[in-house]
């Protein structure tokens, strides 16, 4: 008897800690819950205010009349985009006269691994500007590409393909016409390819990434 | 039972979380770079700290030995993602700087160890007070190396302020020596390891200095370790 009586007690014990342990987990995630639906909204705002603010630093709000951040595609293109992944294009578009597209790509060969660029290309083919998104390279050194560090990646506004002709296309150590940084090439000679591939990229798919219909967004509550 | 003014001298000084418990040095040795982000993720710790604190805490006398663990770590776990998902929305810029190390703050030993050590002992009020002294004990190290690293790696203080205090703060920038080189290695990881080092062992010079000149009247401070 008395050891039934142990075994009971110890059932006991044990339902109730697990009981414990699960009304913690499930108020853990009620707070958890609570928060992200309260947060949720204004994280997307931020997100989407971010990627605007990116975009429109590049071209300017009153170059273009449509919605930048809903008007995208996302296309694929490993050798020329540097990425695996989908890339994202935005359009921007005048009076639904394409004015520019502005490719997410990226320069996989960078000092500490991949950089991630804005290339923001004209429609005639000219760049109205790159910036760098996001990076790993050395501070102090690699990341005078950052526009937070420094003007050099401004070099790049109103190039375009033949200007300076393709063979120009590298950083001056390379006998090239872009600036490198001081004790940094592997950086900038990086970014420079990336920036060519793109154009290259652009020029043969041109038609294409004004004329695919943009990915519908899912509809906001 | 500890008083109040014991609790705040452990938590800054004595018993502080980075100098002495060496609690914690992940996230403190990578986002020390700048003043800012030792702000800000300190902040978050502090919050974090006080949080759990309480909550361990008000629950000590309900939550049974054999499960305290799990329900510390679930606690602590829920907090911090409801700090992270406040941050993305209200600090976002500095949420993307700080990444990944906000999440990780529920990995910092210092945060179960203090509801282990002390909040799951103590009342609601003390734990509090242990919470946020710990908090700002931690906070103020990060504070002082990201001091240390930011002035000499890039000659500026508080740079980028304005990811913390809004647009207005831009002006707080201190730019301590005009055209400055910089200096990589206070930036680099080392830099980190050096720093720290070398203010654990000022603390300890003034900690000699003060046992020296007043022999009797500090107590020894009850020892908690940290499981």
């Amino acid at each position: 008897m008395t050891e039934n009586n142990k075994s009971m007690y110890i059932l006991r014990n044990m339902t109730i800690s697990a009981m414990l342990l699960g009304l913690f987990a499930i108020s853990g995630t009620a707070i958890v819950a609570y928060t992200f639906d309260k947060t949720k909204q204004r994280i997307a705002e931020n997100e989407r205010a971010m990627i605007v603010k990116s975009l429109h630093a590049l071209i300017a709000p009153e170059e273009h009349d449509n919605d930048l951040y809903a008007d995208y595609i996302q296309v694929k293109n490993e050798p020329l985009l540097g990425s695996e992944d989908m890339v994202n294009v935005y359009r921007a578009r005048m009076k639904d006269e394409p004015v520019a597209a502005i490719l997410n790509s990226v320069a996989p060969d960078g000092y500490s691994g991949n950089i991630y660029l804005l290339v923001a290309i004209r429609y005639d083919g000219s760049l109205a500007g790159v910036r760098v998104v996001k990076h790993r390279e050395t501070p102090g050194l690699g990341d005078g590409i950052d526009i937070e560090r420094s003007n050099w990646i401004l070099g790049f506004n109103g190039k375009s393909l033949d200007n300076p002709p393709a063979d120009k296309w590298r950083v001056k150590r390379d006998s090239g016409v872009f600036d490198q940084l001081t004790g940094a090439t592997i950086t900038p000679r990086a970014v420079v390819k990336a920036v060519k591939n793109t154009l290259n990229f652009y020029t043969s798919n041109k038609d294409m990434l004004f004329n695919t219909p943009a990915i519908h967004m899912e509809e906001q509550p | 039972m500890s008083s109040y003014q014991q609790i705040v001298r452990d938590g800054m000084w004595s018993n502080n979380v980075a100098f002495v418990q060496l609690l914690g040095l992940c996230p403190l040795l990578a986002v020390t770079n700048t003043v800012v982000n030792a702000i800000g993720l300190g902040l978050a710790t502090t919050l974090t700290l006080v949080s759990t604190n309480i909550i361990v805490s008000m629950i000590r006398n309900v939550v049974r030995p054999e499960i305290r663990i799990p329900v510390f770590v679930l606690i602590i776990a829920s907090v911090v993602t409801a700090i992270e998902l406040a941050m993305n929305a209200w600090f976002h810029e500095l949420y993307k700087i700080l990444g990944i190390f906000i999440p990780l703050i529920v990995t910092n030993c210092s945060i179960i160890a203090r509801a282990e050590a002390f909040a799951s002992r103590n009342t609601v009020g003390h734990s509090l007070i242990d919470g946020l002294f710990m908090g700002l004990g931690f906070t103020s190290v990060l504070i002082l190396l990201g001091a240390m690293r930011e002035g000499l790696g890039f000659g500026t203080l508080l740079s980028q302020a304005h990811l913390m205090f809004g647009e207005g703060a831009r002006s707080l920038t201190i730019v301590m020596f005009e055209d400055y080189k910089g200096f990589l290695l206070a930036i680099l990881p080392p830099g980190a390891f050096l720093g720290l080092g070398l203010l654990i062992a000022l603390k300890n010079i003034i900690d000699k200095r003060m046992a020296a000149s007043k022999p009797i009247s500090i107590p020894v401070t009850a020892t908690e370790t940290p499981v």
